[in-house]
């Protein structure tokens, strides 16, 4: 593409992102003394999440996929994927852990340094779902490591990953 | 003053090799000839620091069985430079020897060569005519060898590396001779004051510049001429190549400045343009080589290679300037090149000591099978580290200083208006090209040697179960490593002990500073302490918040490495040497030309199934490939075929001395 | 003592500048994606997070995993001290060969860092930076080479002042070929854009962030900012290069000018790298070395024009 076919584009398209909603309420809310707000509240408005699929359907991974693209552009609240756990503070799983995945999924937890928060997206991720007594499976996410929020939602839509996002950057 | 320190060098020296004979025991030979070597080496940096001084003296003779020849000894200020680096470097390298050698370099002939071999190379700046000078040379070159072949009872590798190193000292020693033979002949005298009568523009004269600087870059490691250099110095015991590195190949050096500022100044320009050619060479190849090596000593010759080859370059451009009439920048130019083996002598000797120690406490010398030495040998990691510090020219170090001046005198070289010669409008930039990509390279030879073999985790249990080295093996490369970055913040005062030595031939004087250096007429001034300062300001405040976060957030500690979640984490995972220069090695594959050979094993129930797969990658030296195995193919091949001519009839025999005579006697007929 | 002050001055400015400068880049880049962006402050965000969290270090890794990340801050910063940005007086004379070695010093810690962590992608990582380094460095010099021809000196703020002097220097042959080279060069060495992605997450693809993956909490912090330092010094000084004029002679009331002269000069850069680079993709790493080669001749071809015509 040349470069004033590009400026055309950029011009022609403008903004994508849809207007932020206001703060919103999420599931989670109900719980305001949960130990992850004091934890998500160290963080001063920055979260880098740390992406673990451990195993299951794709089918969270691409909603998730789709708050972080333009349309709903959870990056604008401060949320960054990061390279690395030791950059991390919020470990994001999805699906039901599968035997190979447990141990990765553990050292991921052990090599980020405090604060974490550790989120569980999605039915399977929750409570197993429809695979929770499949024979390569352990069993939900909470079985192998300790689980601060559980977001049910089969799969959950992007705007509650957008909304529990913004919960803990607080913006 | 130089007289009497040389004489009792001389003594020293000779009763180091008769202790080195005489004395039975393995320990009381190390300490007692150690000892005396060390005194040899401490009475020649006496000598040589007042030969540089400018202080006057005696020239020092010594009658031989040859009626009429007689060694003289009388170093000047040059002389007197390389003198105290040799010396130096053979005080720093007998007393690590003192603890490190065992085996065959600490026996009686081990100790008596190394004493030897510093004589001889003591010998060759401090020589005052060729005779003398030679003298030196090859008793150095033959110490030297013996050296190299100590071990070679322990490895089968020892005999042919000795084996080229000698061929090629000779051919040195050769080129040397035919050299200074054609001054001679064409002055009437051996000694160095009437050979600068010989008018420079002669075609004798350029004939024997071109004799002298083949013999002298074998020396120095010049690509072509290298080839000796990466086989011999990391088959030697650790004390040999020190000295090996760090002051024999520098006397090359000394030979071709001898050549260019006092036998023949002021020659054509286009001797300048040879050895700034060469010079590139041998630093762009040598560093790349060295990049891409693995085995920690080889590495290591390959960065010697490339060192002379800047200290080429550098006297190439003095050479250049001089001839363009510059003599303010040449001044520089040179100043650069005895910058460049004042730098060189110290960071090398440091780093082959610290080598040695390495190879000592783990027994290997490949860096793919190292890592982790940080911890297990503290004061060796510092060693090195500093030293390496040196070589990658980084602030504050002396190979920084030697950088500067020669990038200074090489940006200065084409002045704004137009008027400069076009060979120097390309050389110039050229040179500033590879002096710069030299410089980016040794960063990462450099980084690669220090980061794989003392960082990481160990790669193999020999690494595992390194240790220190004894005391005095420890203490010796500090110590190099000190003068490293002691001659990196006082560069005034070693730039203004050199300073007589560049203006010899330009006229005028040169500052005497301390802390900093001034290139007259070049508008150029750096003080390397305030540039230290600065950084240790800037480092306060970093420390002060990282002591604060410190406090409030202490860090935790974990076994485990992110290996982004891998169930294999063990110490096999981490880059190696190899790995760390593949993109370098890519990036320059054509002059490195490696080759690579991919085996696939695959399973015996499908071809879908791959069992192992092994690659090997070599990259051996394409000039060694190219140029020197058909040229020992081919003189393999006359001497079987010369081998026709002696079938052992006696016969034949004598018709081949009759024919012989009558040749002579007819040459000589038409002759007269 | 007026260089003293100036030079703790440019520090602090770039101090602020810093995060501010990757902040722009990023939010322009973001618009021109249709995104929000999360903002010019949020670099300021994250390093402030990061630097409160307690970091997880490796026990093999030794001081150097702690050590080398404040080492390279520290020189991040003499760096900015030592380019005449916000005035031409320095404390140190700012000789562009000195300025490269510090930069050369900056550039290792991360590698050795990257190396202390023993993993497969902090080797990579310190390897492929290191690669890129050695090649950048021959424009760098040949660079300095062509613009401290017509001064005759490899002093900053004399080749600043001359350019104040002579404006025509700034868009003669010879500089703009220089220029164009030195962008080149600080582009490989900022780690940006074709060379680096520095929004990467595939870890095969990272140079700069395969090195920092092993630190975490302050460790990061320090590498992080001192790339963000060293780069934004960088920028500046190409745009004191094009733009000569603001910056202050020296100490005095002049400085109030100098820094918002630096302020909007790096920030406009910033927003002009953001759109290129919306207009670039990474290239391939072994495409990298003929970009490379490509600035060595434009550095070259400065240095023979400027040799040959003179100025």
């Amino acid at each position: 593409m040349t470069a004033s076919a590009l400026a055309r584009l950029i011009a022609r398209t403008g903004r994508i992102a849809e207007p932020a909603p206001a703060l919103p309420v999420a599931p989670s809310a109900q719980e305001p003394n949960a130990p992850w707000r004091a934890k998500a509240r160290a963080l001063g408005g920055s979260i880098h999440v740390r992406y673990v699929d451990a195993g299951g359907g794709h089918d969270v991974a691409l909603e998730l996929q789709a708050a972080l693209g333009p349309v709903y552009d959870v990056e604008r609240y401060g949320v960054h994927l990061a390279a690395s756990p030791r950059h991390a503070d919020v470990l994001l799983v999805v699906g039901c852990v599968t035997r190979n995945m447990a141990l990765p999924l553990q050292r991921t937890l052990e090599a980020m340094p405090e604060p974490r928060i550790v989120i569980a997206l999605g039915d399977a991720a929750v409570d197993g779902g429809p695979f929770r007594d499949g024979y390569g499976v352990v069993g939900p996410v909470s079985s192998v490591v300790p689980v601060d929020l559980a977001i049910p939602g089969d799969p959950p839509a992007p705007t509650t990953i957008v909304a529990v996002l913004r919960e803990l950057t607080g913006r | 003053m130089t007289d009497g320190f040389l004489v009792l060098d001389l003594v020293l020296g000779a009763v180091a090799v008769l202790a080195a004979v005489g004395l039975p025991g393995a320990r009381a030979r190390a300490v007692v000839a150690g000892g005396l070597t060390v005194l040899t080496g401490a009475a020649g940096v006496v000598a040589g620091a007042a030969a540089l001084s400018g202080t006057a003296s005696a020239p020092l003779r010594i009658g031989t069985a040859l009626p009429g020849i007689e060694l003289a000894f009388q170093p000047d200020r040059l002389g007197g430079l390389f003198l105290l680096l040799v010396s130096g470097v053979g005080v720093l390298a007998a007393a690590s020897g003192i603890a490190s050698a065992h085996g065959p370099s600490g026996s009686r002939s081990g100790w008596a060569a190394f004493a030897l071999f510093l004589l001889g190379m003591q010998a060759v700046p401090a020589a005052s005519d060729a005779a003398s000078f030679l003298f030196g040379w090859e008793l150095m070159a033959a110490a030297s060898t013996a050296l190299v072949l100590a071990e070679h009872a322990q490895r089968a590798t020892v005999g042919r590396a000795a084996l080229w190193y000698a061929v090629m000292s000779q051919a040195s020693f050769a080129l040397i001779l035919a050299g200074f033979g054609v001054l001679a002949g064409k002055s009437g005298a051996t000694s160095f004051a009437s050979f600068a009568a010989v008018d420079q523009h002669s075609a004798a004269a350029s004939w024997a510049f071109c004799l002298l600087t083949a013999g002298f870059g074998i020396k120095m490691g010049l690509v072509p001429l290298h080839v000796w250099l990466p086989r011999a110095h990391p088959e030697a015991p650790a004390h040999v190549s020190a000295a090996m590195s760090a002051a024999m190949v520098k006397l090359g050096a000394y030979g071709i400045a001898l050549t260019i500022v006092r036998l023949l100044p002021h020659g054509p320009a286009w001797w300048g343009a040879v050895l700034l050619a060469l010079g590139a060479l041998s630093a762009g190849y040598g560093i790349l080589r060295a990049s891409v090596t693995s085995d920690l000593k080889v590495l290591l010759a390959y960065s010697t290679s490339e060192n002379l080859g800047l200290i080429a370059l550098a006297l190439g451009a003095s050479e250049l300037l001089q001839a363009a009439g510059q003599p303010q920048i040449a001044a520089a130019a040179l100043l650069a090149a005895l910058l460049l083996c004042v730098s060189h002598a110290a960071f090398k000797a440091a780093l082959f000591l610290t080598a040695g120690s390495v190879l000592h406490g783990t027994g290997e010398r490949d860096l793919d099978r190292l890592g982790g030495l940080q911890a297990r040998m503290p004061q060796t990691a510092l060693a090195f580290g500093a030293a390496a510090f040196g070589a990658a020219a980084l602030p504050a170090s002396s190979g920084f200083i030697a950088e500067w001046v020669l990038l200074q005198s090489l940006v200065h070289a084409t002045p704004a208006d137009g008027r400069a010669p076009i060979i120097d409008v390309v050389l110039f930039p050229v040179a500033v090209g590879v002096v710069a990509l030299t410089a980016g390279l040794s960063v990462l030879t450099f980084v690669k040697a220090y980061g794989i073999a003392f960082l990481g985790r160990p790669r193999s249990p020999a690494a595992a179960d390194a240790h220190e080295p004894p005391l005095l093996e420890r203490i010796v490369p500090l110590v190099a490593a000190a003068l490293v970055f002691a001659l990196g913040l006082v560069p005034g005062a070693v730039a203004s002990a050199l300073g007589p030595i560049t203006t010899g031939t330009t006229g005028g004087a040169h500052p005497s500073e301390v802390i900093g250096v001034t290139l007259p007429g070049l508008d150029a001034r750096l003080t390397p302490l305030w540039v230290l300062a600065l950084a240790a300001a800037a480092l306060v405040p970093a420390v002060i918040a990282t002591v604060v976060s410190a406090r409030r957030a202490p860090a935790r500690s974990t076994a485990l490495p992110w290996g982004s979640g891998g169930v294999l984490t063990g110490a096999r995972m981490q880059y190696t040497a190899t790995s760390f220069t593949e993109p370098a090695l890519r990036v320059f594959d054509d002059v490195l030309a490696p080759t690579r050979d991919v085996a696939v094993t695959h399973a015996a129930e499908s071809a879908y199934l791959v069992e192992r797969v092994r690659v090997d990658v070599s990259t051996e030296d394409i000039v060694e490939r190219r140029l020197y195995r058909p040229l020992t193919r081919l003189l393999d091949g006359l001497g079987v075929r010369a081998r026709g001519i002696q079938n052992g009839s006696i016969h034949r025999y004598l018709v081949y001395s009759f024919a012989a005579v009558a040749v002579v006697l007819v040459v000589v007929a038409a002759i007269r | 003592m007026s260089a003293v002050l100036t030079g703790i001055l440019q520090a602090i400015v770039l101090l602020l500048i810093a995060p501010l400068f990757i902040g722009v880049v990023r939010t322009v880049k973001a618009r021109l994606e249709g995104r929000v962006g999360a903002g010019v402050l949020q670099p300021w965000r994250d390093l402030r997070k990061q630097l409160r969290r307690p970091p997880v270090r490796v026990e093999s890794g030794g001081m150097l995993l702690y050590a080398a990340p404040v080492v390279g801050v520290a020189t991040s910063l003499a760096l900015c001290v030592l380019l005449p940005l916000v005035s031409r007086l320095t404390i140190i004379p700012a000789d562009l060969f000195v300025v490269v070695s510090v930069m050369l010093l900056s550039a290792i810690a991360p590698a050795l860092v990257g190396l202390a962590g023993g993993t497969a992608f902090g080797g990579m990582g310190a390897s492929r930076h290191l690669t890129i380094l050695a090649l950048v460095e021959p424009t760098l010099l040949l660079a300095v080479y062509a613009l401290s021809i017509p001064t005759g000196s490899s002093n900053l703020s004399a080749i600043l002042g001359a350019r104040i002097d002579r404006p025509a220097l700034i868009v003669s042959p010879v500089g703009l070929l220089a220029l164009a080279a030195l962008v080149i060069a600080v582009i490989a060495e900022g780690a940006r854009l074709p060379v680096d992605n520095p929004s990467t997450h595939l870890e095969l693809t990272m140079i700069h962030e395969a090195m920092t993956i092993e630190s975490s909490g302050r460790d990061l912090v320090w590498l992080e900012l001192g790339s963000q330092l060293k780069l934004t010094a960088l920028v500046a000084l190409v745009g004191n290069l094009v733009l000569p004029w603001g910056v202050a002679a020296g100490a005095g009331p002049g400085l109030a000018l100098g820094v918002v002269a630096l302020a909007a000069k790096t920030l406009l850069l910033g927003g002009v790298l953001a759109v290129a680079e919306v207009g670039l993709a990474k290239i391939r790493l072994f495409r990298v070395p003929e970009l490379l080669a490509g600035s060595v001749v434009l550095a070259f071809l400065a240095v023979a024009v400027s040799a040959v015509v003179p100025a």
